[in-house]
């Protein structure tokens, strides 16, 4: 066992998969030498060498494009967009070609690709380095889309990813990239995608949330504990496939349903999980399903982030309204 | 070596075989059998047929979208036999004769272009990726591609296409200066066809030749008479031996000609005039490689006739086939998303199912 935080178990991920697999490469900018911007791929250069751990040229198009004609060539790229609000010159790629690569011949070609992406807010960041944008990529068939809250997910589902048959967005809250540790196996090991987590059991509401909201919805639930009501919190940890079965067994039991999460409201992730919860659970609910999430609003600079996110305070008034509805 | 001679900045074409099908450079002739001259021209042949079946197809109302290569025989034909079968290609959707060179089944390419994306599933070793629409797209799989040849030490080269309406997309360049900066065995062809749709090539770039575009990324670049097979042939066998060889990357500039439309949707009547077209019709690729042949004696008009015939009827036959593939299965569509398909998926496959009953 070693102590992590979330940053370092993905190096620790990435590692190990490159140690016992071959096939395995990553590159993205300043991936190579420096080991990336926030140092997920610090060593991996020094350990494998330059062909297998790169600098890439500064083109997020060409990172996944390229990325592409590798798996399909044999390879199992991980790749790193720097940050998620960079990936649009790259999007008609992942789109366009390495979620389809697979139904358009058939399955003759696919591609085997994690795409990396530290996102989320919070940070006290420039423009562009703090948005939400899981949806843009859930939307999309062929692609799946997975996000920790732990270093323990991180490592699993990172192997799990670079294991999977098909393209990987992996988002990476970087808000708590390196805000706790957490003792986890020295092992290789896989978290599966597709599957949510009950992180803690409850009777009273369901809540589900991902990423760093994960921690501040906890916090939220401890204090409604406090009023004495019981709260199942699930954490989604993958946002493509949706795991309907673990939510909608939640719900059944609960009969109120919550969702919160940092990416704005309008066509959000909470609608698509609202509507499956009226369509899968609606007899068993009590009170109406609720989202808690950052306003359709461009994410404000450092001085005006308190707008956007969802705070600790909100989400707990949120949960005691639908809870005492 | 002509790559070695060229200076793309003097704007010099490369030219073997005149339009009259006369030898015009004879040092650069490239040294091929009598087998593969005639499977060159037989393949642009081929590949002429196709494309005016499909089209009288489409005036029946028995195949919807088209595009064809008409024109542009000596281009494909031309470049594509100077690969090897194991190499790979990245194609966009005018290359039938690279198809047809790499093996494609004739059967699987008409199906696509029935409506059937099965028809993309070829047979493993023909290594051409399924028809690519985003324009420039391609190029980037292509240095992909070839950077995981290189990584295990496999000499495949990758040869990527484009039109010239191509080279204004950022992929292009991007893919150019990946290619360059990491050495990776690509060649590059753009297909100057002269037009994007209705655009012109000098509304998409100020430069005098796109081979030109090569400079900027530290790789050589030629442009070549695509109407010649032998200039196209001997061009890209020097491009793909210098890539194989680990010398990187190099960028064609095929200069042609598309008589036909953009796809059976385009009116090209609309945005340039017959006479332009006539004048193209007297540099024909295919005509230039059959008088060339008839003078070395390798083949004549009664050959040509008889050849024609029984590939017009084989495209008739297979094309019978493709129709007879009816419509397909709702399995097949929801079937290769993702490898195994997700619950959800599966549950909506379930539910359309049960609704259209």
């Amino acid at each position: 066992m070693a102590t992590l935080n979330l940053i370092q178990a993905l190096n620790n991920a990435m590692d190990l998969a490159m140690d016992k697999d071959s096939s395995i490469v990553v590159f993205g900018e300043d991936v190579g030498y420096e080991g990336g911007v926030f140092r997920a791929t610090k060593g991996l250069q020094e350990k494998y060498g330059e062909k297998r751990c790169f600098d890439s040229v500064l083109a997020e198009s060409s990172i996944i494009g390229s990325g592409i004609g590798m798996a399909i060539n044999g390879l199992r790229p991980i790749v790193e967009i720097q940050f998620s609000g960079f990936m649009f010159p790259g999007y008609n790629q992942m789109v366009a070609h390495a979620a389809r690569m697979r139904n358009r011949s058939r399955g003759l070609y696919t591609v085997p690709m994690v795409i990396r992406m530290p996102y989320g807010g919070g940070v006290r960041a420039l423009e562009h380095h703090s948005e939400s944008l899981e949806v843009l990529f859930a939307h999309i068939p062929g692609l799946k889309v997975v996000i920790p809250s732990t270093p323990y997910d991180a490592k699993g589902l990172m192997i799990a990813a670079i294991e999977d048959p098909d393209p990987v967005i992996f988002l990476e809250p970087k808000r708590i990239y390196r805000a706790f540790k957490q003792e986890i196996p020295d092992d290789y090991y896989t978290v599966p995608i597709g599957k949510a987590k009950v992180i803690e059991k409850g009777e009273d509401i369901t809540v589900v949330s991902w990423g760093a909201m994960v921690r501040d919805t906890q916090k939220a639930i401890d204090a409604v504990k406090e009023k004495g009501y019981s709260v199942e919190h699930i954490d989604l940890r993958t946002i493509s496939p949706i795991d309907y079965e673990t939510i909608i067994k939640s719900v059944k039991k609960t009969g109120r349903f919550a969702v919160v999460h940092e990416a704005i409201q309008t066509y959000g992730p909470g609608a698509e999980l609202i509507a499956g919860v009226q369509e899968k659970a609606f007899l068993h609910l009590e009170a109406p399903p609720t989202r808690v999430t950052a306003p359709d609003i461009i994410v404000p600079l450092p001085k005006g982030e308190h707008h956007h996110l969802p705070s600790v305070d909100i989400i707990e008034k949120v949960l005691i309204e639908v809870i005492e509805f | 070596m002509i790559l070695e001679q060229y200076d793309v900045l003097k704007d010099d074409m490369i030219q073997i075989l005149s339009p009259n099908g006369e030898i015009v450079k004879e040092d650069w002739v490239p040294d091929l059998d009598s087998e593969t001259l005639l499977d060159i021209y037989k393949t642009m042949v081929y590949g002429h047929i196709i494309d005016e079946k499909i089209l009288q197809f489409q005036r029946q109302g028995r195949i919807l979208t088209y595009a064809p290569n008409l024109g542009q025989e000596a281009a494909q034909a031309g470049s594509a036999y100077a690969m090897k079968q194991t190499d790979w290609v990245a194609s966009a959707f005018r290359e039938l004769g690279v198809w047809l060179r790499k093996g494609a089944p004739l059967y699987n390419i008409l199906l696509y272009w029935y409506g059937n994306e099965k028809g993309m599933h070829m047979p493993e070793e023909v290594k051409v990726l399924p028809i690519n629409v985003p324009i420039a797209s391609q190029f980037q799989h292509a240095t992909g591609l070839a950077y995981a040849s290189k990584y295990r030490d496999e000499d495949d080269v990758t040869i990527a296409y484009v039109g010239d309406g191509g080279t204004s997309q950022g992929d292009f360049h991007e893919a150019l200066n990946f290619a360059a900066v990491n050495q990776t065995p690509n060649v590059f062809i753009i297909q100057n066809n002269q037009f994007a749709i209705s655009t012109r090539r000098k509304k998409q770039t100020a430069v005098s030749n796109l081979a030109q575009k090569a400079l900027a990324y530290g790789m050589p670049g030629i442009q070549v008479d695509g109407n010649d097979a032998l200039a196209m042939y001997a061009v890209t066998k020097e491009a793909i031996d210098r890539a194989r060889a680990g010398d990187g990357p190099t960028l064609i500039e095929a200069y042609t000609y598309r008589m036909g439309a953009h796809t059976t949707s385009d009116d090209p009547s609309i945005y340039r005039d017959e006479e332009e077209v006539e004048e193209w019709k007297e540099k024909d690729p295919i005509s230039r490689m059959f008088k060339y042949l008839k003078n070395k004696e390798l083949w004549d008009e009664e050959k040509d006739e008889a050849f024609r015939k029984e590939k017009q009827e084989f495209v008739k036959d297979t094309f019978k086939e493709v129709e007879d593939s009816g419509l397909v299965p709702i399995e097949e569509v929801f079937g290769h998303i993702y490898e195994t398909m997700p619950s959800g998926l599966k549950e909506q496959m379930e539910k359309r199912n049960k609704e259209a009953k």
